[in-house]
C-alpha cells in the first residue's frame, strides 16, 4: 500500500494529528512556538475540513476552563499552549485533572521569564509535573503526530479518565520540517472509538459536578486521582502496542532503550535530544564504547521500574535535561535518582543541566559527557552545568 | 411541590465505588444545614394574606408553598430574617432558638 507522506514542521503534525482523531472542540490561544499548530487547526475547521467548534478564547486560562466545560459533558477536547501560556493555565491544569476530564493538550516546550525568551528548555512543563496530568515527551514531528491520537485512547479509558500533555520541544521540533507519514483516517476512526463520557449532559441523569469536598473526602478523590495515573502505565503499553498493530510504529511505551542492555554509561535524556544522543551512542558504539540511551516518553506516570532493570548493570548514569529545579537539581535527576536509590545500588550519578532558553546541545557536548561518566570524573557537585559561556570559580 | 428532600447517603466502603472525580447525581441532599440559626422564623398564619413575598425573598429557598399559607422548611433555614423584614403584615417573628 503507498503510504501518504508529507513534509511538515513538529506543529503541522500536531495540528493533522490532532484533525485526525476528530475533536469535538478546540479552544486555544496562539503563543510562540505553537502557533502554526493552532492556525492549522482554526483553518481546517474554517475549511470544513475539520468538523469542529473552534472557541477563539482571550487567554490560556479560559482556554483550559472552556475545555474542561466541554470535556465534561463527554467531547473530545483539544487545547495547545507553551511557556507563559503553560504557567497562565496552571490553575486550570490541576482543575482538570482533579476533575478527571480527558482534555489533550499539546504544549511547546519553551523557557519561562524572565529574561524573557521565546526560545526552547523543558522548564514549563516540568515545573507543573505535580498538575496530575500525564506528561509524554516527544522525539520528532513523526511520534508528535502519533502520539496525538494515542492519548486520546489513553486519556479518555474510564480507568484512566486522566488529561494528557504532549510536548515537543520548541522550535527544534514545532519549526522544524520533516517527512512525516500521514495515517488514514479509517485507520485512526478504528483506533480511537468515540469517547464515551460517564458525566453525559443529560435530563434523566442530571449531574452536580466539580462540587467540593470536605477533609472527610478530600483524600479519598486524591488518592483516586493518584491511582488513575498509575494504572495509565498499563493502558499506555496496550496503546502503544495496538497503535502498532494499526499504523506499523511504536514507540515502546514509557520508555525506550536504545541500546542500554550491555551499557556501561547510559544517558537518560527526554525529548528532542534523543535524536542527537542516538546518533553519539552509535557513533561511540563503532569505537568500541559500551554506551547507551534511555529515552524517557512519559515523566508522569514515571517508568521506576523500566529506568530500574534498564540501569541495573550500567557503571555510570547521566541524566541530561533542559531544567533545573533552583536551589537543588533537575527534576528529572530527582526523579530517576529516586527509582535507582530503591534498588540499593550505587552507580556513578550525573545531571547534566543546560539548553536553556534555546542553546544548542552539540554532539560535542553528549561526548564529552558520555567521557565524563566513563572517567567517572570526581566533582563537586552532582548537578554540572555544561557548556556555560564565563569561568564559575570563586574570584579573589 | 418538586423539592430536593434529604436522602442517605451511604458513603462507599470501597474505593472503587466513589464517585470519578467530584460528579455525582444532582439534587441529593446529603445533610441538613440549619446549625447557626439563633432566631427562627415563626410564620402566624392568621396574619399571612398567603402573598409569598417571604418565599420570593428567602435567599436560600427555605420558604415553602402549601395548599393554604406558607411553612418554613427548618432543616435548612439559617434565620437570616429576611422573611420577617419584608413581610408587609408583620406575620413573621424572629423567636429565640431554644437549645
Amino acid at each position: 500500500m503507498k503510504k501518504n507522506k508529507l513534509f511538515i514542521s513538529g506543529d503541522e503534525a500536531i495540528a493533522i494529528g490532532t484533525k485526525l482523531a476528530r475533536p469535538h472542540v478546540i479552544a486555544a490561544y496562539p503563543i510562540t512556538p505553537q502557533t502554526i499548530a493552532v492556525e492549522r487547526l482554526s483553518d481546517m475547521v474554517e475549511n470544513g475540513e475539520l468538523q469542529a467548534e473552534y472557541m477563539h478564547v482571550e487567554s490560556e486560562h479560559s482556554a483550559i476552563s472552556a475545555a474542561m466545560g466541554a470535556s465534561a459533558v463527554g467531547a473530545r477536547t483539544f487545547t495547545a499552549s507553551s511557556s507563559q501560556g503553560l504557567v497562565y493555565m496552571a490553575e486550570g491544569l490541576h482543575y482538570a485533572s482533579g476533575g478527571r476530564f480527558p482534555i489533550v493538550m499539546m504544549n511547546a516546550n519553551r523557557s519561562l521569564a524572565l529574561p524573557w525568551s521565546i526560545y526552547g528548555d523543558q522548564r514549563d512543563s516540568l515545573g507543573l509535573l505535580d498538575s496530575g496530568w500525564i506528561q509524554v515527551y516527544a522525539e520528532d514531528a513523526q511520534e508528535a503526530l502519533d502520539m496525538i491520537i494515542q492519548a486520546y485512547k489513553i486519556a479518555e479509558h474510564p480507568k484512566v479518565l486522566t488529561p494528557i500533555m504532549v510536548n515537543i520541544d520548541g522550535f527544534i521540533l514545532t519549526h522544524t520540517y520533516e517527512m512525516v507519514e500521514i495515517p488514514e483516517q479509517e485507520a485512526v476512526d478504528a483506533f480511537l472509538p468515540p469517547f464515551e463520557t460517564p458525566n453525559k449532559m443529560s435530563f434523566e441523569e442530571p449531574k452536580n459536578m466539580g462540587f467540593s469536598s470536605q477533609p472527610i473526602d478530600n483524600t479519598e478523590f486524591k488518592y483516586q486521582q493518584d491511582r488513575a495515573i498509575l494504572y495509565a502505565h498499563k493502558i499506555i503499553e496496550q496503546t502503544d502496542a495496538e497503535f502498532d498493530k494499526a499504523f506499523g510504529r511504536k514507540y515502546h511505551g514509557m520508555v525506550e532503550n536504545y541500546r542500554c542492555d550491555d551499557a556501561d554509561q547510559i544517558i537518560v535524556t527526554l525529548g528532542s535530544i534523543c535524536g542527537t544522543t542516538r546518533l553519539i551512542v552509535d557513533e561511540l558504539r563503532n569505537q568500541g564504547e559500551k554506551v547507551g540511551l534511555l529515552k524517557i516518553r512519559y515523566m508522569r506516570p514515571f517508568p521506576e521500574k523500566e529506568i530500574q532493570e534498564l540501569t541495573a548493570n550500567a557503571k555510570a548514569i547521566g541524566v541530561l535535561e533542559k531544567n533545573i529545579s533552583f536551589g537543588y537539581e533537575g527534576t528529572v535527576y530527582t526523579n530517576v535518582n529516586s527509582a535507582i536509590a530503591k534498588t540499593g545500588k550505587r552507580p556513578y550519578l550525573k545531571n547534566f543541566v543546560g539548553g536553556f532558553g534555546g542553546r544548542n546541545i552539540s554532539k560535542d557536548d553528549i561526548r564529552k559527557m558520555f567521557t565524563t561518566l566513563k572517567t567517572q570524573e570526581k566533582t563537586e557537585n552532582t548537578v554540572e552545568y555544561f557548556n556555560l559561556n564565563v569561568a564559575t570559580d570563586e574570584r579573589r | 411541590m418538586n423539592r430536593p428532600t434529604k436522602q442517605n447517603y451511604q458513603r462507599p466502603t470501597h474505593i472503587d465505588d466513589f464517585p470519578v472525580g467530584p460528579q455525582f447525581e444532582a439534587g441529593h441532599l446529603a445533610d441538613t444545614n440549619a446549625g447557626w440559626r439563633t432566631f427562627k422564623p415563626v410564620i402566624d398564619h392568621e396574619k399571612c394574606i398567603n402573598c409569598l413575598i417571604c418565599y420570593l425573598v428567602c435567599p436560600d429557598g427555605t420558604i415553602i408553598k402549601t395548599e393554604t399559607k406558607p411553612d418554613v422548611d427548618y432543616d435548612y433555614c439559617k434565620g437570616c430574617g429576611v422573611c420577617a423584614h419584608e413581610c408587609p403584615k408583620d406575620a413573621i417573628e424572629m423567636v429565640k432558638e431554644q437549645r
